[in-house]
């Protein structure tokens, strides 16, 4: 009887070597006359563990990691192949404590499923959304996204429903779905796992959102550095189309919708909504003034539905399960779960799927079980590289979209990078805007001037020029930066920035009373 | 005749173009105003008696909403939109100067003239030189740092030359270029601190796809891109 072995194609485990891996698997299983059977799955999101290795036992999956070529005939001596004890082991793979207390909606098949396999995702409760999705109404379907609570998880948090409406209310002879997967902020990769392990989900998701607000195509817009995302994407789509879950007509529903990949430049810029309009387009990646909000206004002028990756692929869960099911998790006005993702100095990084409401320090201690280093924490980065900064007197804070907003910071993309005690955060503050610089689409002067200003400010405050004058003049910048930038790249710099001096003046060498 | 048929003043500039619709009435500074729906509060504004400092703005362009000078309060709404690209409502209660808002202005004018030639602040006669006079600031507390001034000017052509260490980056004449002309000759390169002016493939002007037709030249408001005619002997940098 043939056995199954996953060794996973997510890009991690890539870079991690399990393409080796694989290959070591399927030679060894030839030379020792066994029957063995590579599934390239997703990653499991324990990347401490990559290339982890599942092999299919009668029992359930047994897990074997991080498993090198070399580890292979070793693997193959202990049994691993009928779940055999080695010291690569953790036993049954949803037995780990790691992925054990995660509550995985929207990161239900990742790591479980073959992504491009259309069977598997039939057999995992594929596709069970968009059927319940083509009973309902397009205002049904939208109010089921509303009731879920489901907010925008790019970064911006605006409610995905009321998105939906106003594009479904809005009379256009064409609209657009167009799925923001131009994941740029550091210290994220929860949409490159979705498209890389989960494929169909995404599509699955944006077809409901056609049916939902009447568009009849979408586009995703992947950032070029997703080159596995990219080709997954693709032949998932393909795949799709053939089995008539894309194209004229869904399965004889009457509900037209089809996608296409777009891939982009380069530009961290263009994971803004309105400047990844433009480079859809064909057009220099650069911020439109809003209004015309893109729900009325959008791709080539027409009502576009503009979405992340995460939150589209969290709708086909929300229409099987129904909206109680989804808004059951979370905290108060955060509901559902997010898929957070744990980087920097941990010993065990990786993606973490919980509801709303889980503590920092939750995140930090139990699943990324401290530092790498060993050193103890003393910054974290949420949100990317414009998010703040928290020390550890914030670490028993809950995760929740009001209550970060209230401690002057945001969940953002659900990223959060943590730093030990060797760090510099006078640096930190330079680098967020210097990257504002070098990322700025330079079409507003607050941020086309001020990042540069700001780094040169920062620059001087270090060197210990005229440091009063100089941390003076940077507020006044960084107030204008925040309240006349025309977008959230300039809007948002001063969050790393404040946020570093005001819980780090002593590494800008300055008393803790001039940054009250 | 062009500012009759689009039943503007003469010698007024209303910052966006203007707009045929159903009235719509608001107020601007507590004036009562009444433009055709579609109007930006930055025109409503001119209307009112109630003119709007800008830069990226002129009424032969659309609104762009690239220079943030313009930026106004809104009863009722959080944040300070700018004027040009934000339209007009029934009944909005518009503000155009405050504390905060002279406040905002001035920070964003120091960082024009953080990247502006000292001497060329005082005796100017441009439109940005009447922007720094209605906002009332000539000075910045940047001190030193990176700055455009180093960039060569371009008198390739012989009608006009560019100047870029004047260049404040507004687009103007980018998309005058694009709307008015429809040349598509220029546009803008790099991003960030480096956006700069181009024509064609970064060319001299004279060997771009520019068609000289003084379209750029008419919509620069900081003597960038100015005529030779006005320079007896040669154009030399102060």
């Amino acid at each position: 009887m043939s056995v199954t072995v996953y060794v996973p194609r997510d890009a991690a485990a890539l870079a991690l070597g399990a393409d080796a891996t694989a290959t070591a698997v399927e030679a060894e299983a030839k030379r020792r006359g066994e029957d063995v059977h590579v599934v390239r799955n997703g990653s499991r999101g324990m990347v401490w563990l990559e290339p982890l290795v599942e092999v299919q036992t009668p029992a359930g999956r047994v897990a074997y990691g991080p498993v090198a070529p070399e580890d292979v005939p070793g693997l193959f001596d202990a049994g691993f192949l009928t779940g055999g004890d080695h010291g690569l082991g953790h036993g049954p793979t949803d037995q780990m404590a790691w992925l054990k207390g995660q509550e995985r909606l929207t990161f239900a098949r990742v790591g479980i499923t073959d992504p491009l396999a259309l069977d598997d995702y039939l057999a995992h409760a594929g596709y069970r959304g968009l059927k319940q999705a083509l009973e309902l109404t397009p205002a049904e379907i939208v109010a089921q996204v509303t009731e879920s609570g489901l907010r925008g998880r790019g970064g911006a948090a605006f409610p995905t429903g009321i998105k939906w409406d106003t594009v479904l209310k809005a009379e256009a002879p064409q609209k657009y779905i167009a799925c923001n997967a131009d994941e740029g902020d550091s210290g994220t990769f929860s949409d490159r796992m979705i498209m890389e392990g989960d494929p169909f989900a995404l599509i699955e998701g944006m077809t409901i959102a056609g049916r939902a607000v009447g568009a009849t195509f979408g586009y995703i817009y992947v950032r070029s550095e997703y080159p596995h995302a990219i080709r997954a994407l693709r032949s998932a789509i393909d795949t799709a189309r053939e089995a008539g879950w894309l194209g004229n007509d869904i399965r004889g529903s009457g509900t037209s919708f089809d996608i296409d990949v777009r891939v982009g430049a380069g530009a961290y810029i263009c994971g803004e909504e309105t400047s990844m309009l433009d480079s859809l387009e064909g057009k220099r990646g650069m911020i439109r003034p809003k209004p015309p909000l893109p729900a009325i206004e959008g791709l080539f002028g027409m009502p576009t539905a503009v979405n992340n990756v995460v939150s589209l692929a969290s709708v086909p869960i929300i229409l099987d399960r129904g909206a109680k099911y989804y808004a059951d998790y979370g905290v108060g006005r955060s509901r559902g779960t997010l898929p957070i993702q744990l980087a920097g100095n941990l010993k065990t990084p990786g993606l973490v799927e919980k509801a709303f409401g889980v503590t920092l320090r939750e995140l930090i201690e139990d699943y990324g079980g401290g530092t790498a280093s060993g050193r103890p924490p003393r910054a974290v980065q949420i949100g990317g590289p414009l998010g703040a900064y928290f020390d550890e007197s914030h670490f028993d804070l809950p995760l929740d979209y009001e209550e970060l907003s209230e401690n002057l910071g945001i969940v953002g993309h659900g990223g959060i990078v943590v730093f030990d005690d060797t760090v510099d955060m006078a640096e930190q503050a330079r680098f967020a805007m210097e990257f504002c610089g070098i990322e700025s689409c330079g079409k507003c002067t607050p941020c086309r001037v001020g990042s540069t200003r700001g780094t040169e400010l920062i620059e001087k405050i270090m060197h210990g020029e005229d440091k009063s004058t100089n941390h003076q003049q940077l507020l006044g910048l960084l107030d204008v930066m925040e309240n006349a930038s025309l977008c959230a790249l300039g809007g948002m710099a001063h969050l790393p920035v404040m946020s570093a001096l005001r819980l780090f003046p002593e590494d800008f060498g300055l008393e803790a009373s001039h940054v009250e | 005749m062009w500012n009759e048929i689009r039943g503007l003043r003469e010698g007024v500039d209303y910052g966006t173009p203007p707009r045929q619709g159903q009235p719509v009435t608001l107020t601007v500074d507590g004036v009562e105003v009444t433009v055709p729906e579609g109007s930006s509060v930055m025109l409503a504004a001119v209307e009112a008696g109630r003119a709007v400092p800008k830069l990226c703005a002129t009424d032969m362009l659309e609104s762009f909403g690239s220079c943030r000078v313009c930026l106004v309060e809104v009863e009722g709404r959080r944040g300070f939109p700018a004027s040009c690209t934000l339209m007009v409502a029934p009944g909005m209660e518009v503000r155009t100067q405050s504390e905060r808002l002279t406040q905002l202005r001035k920070g964003v004018m120091e960082l024009y003239l953080s990247d502006f030639p000292e001497a060329e602040i005082a005796d100017g006669w441009s439109e940005f030189h009447r922007t720094l006079d209605d906002i009332g600031i000539k000075t910045h507390g940047y001190g030193t740092g990176r700055v455009h001034f180093d960039l060569p000017v371009d008198d390739s052509n012989p009608y006009f030359l560019f100047d870029p260490a004047k260049c404040i980056v507004c687009s103007r004449c980018v998309r005058a270029c694009e709307e008015v002309q429809g040349t598509f000759a220029l546009t803008i390169q790099g991003r960030g601190f480096d956006s700069k002016v181009a024509a064609s493939q970064d060319d001299p002007f004279m060997q771009s796809e520019c068609v000289s037709c003084g379209a750029c030249i008419q919509a620069c408001p900081s003597h960038a891109l100015v005529e030779k005619s006005l320079f007896s002997g040669g154009y030399e940098r102060a």
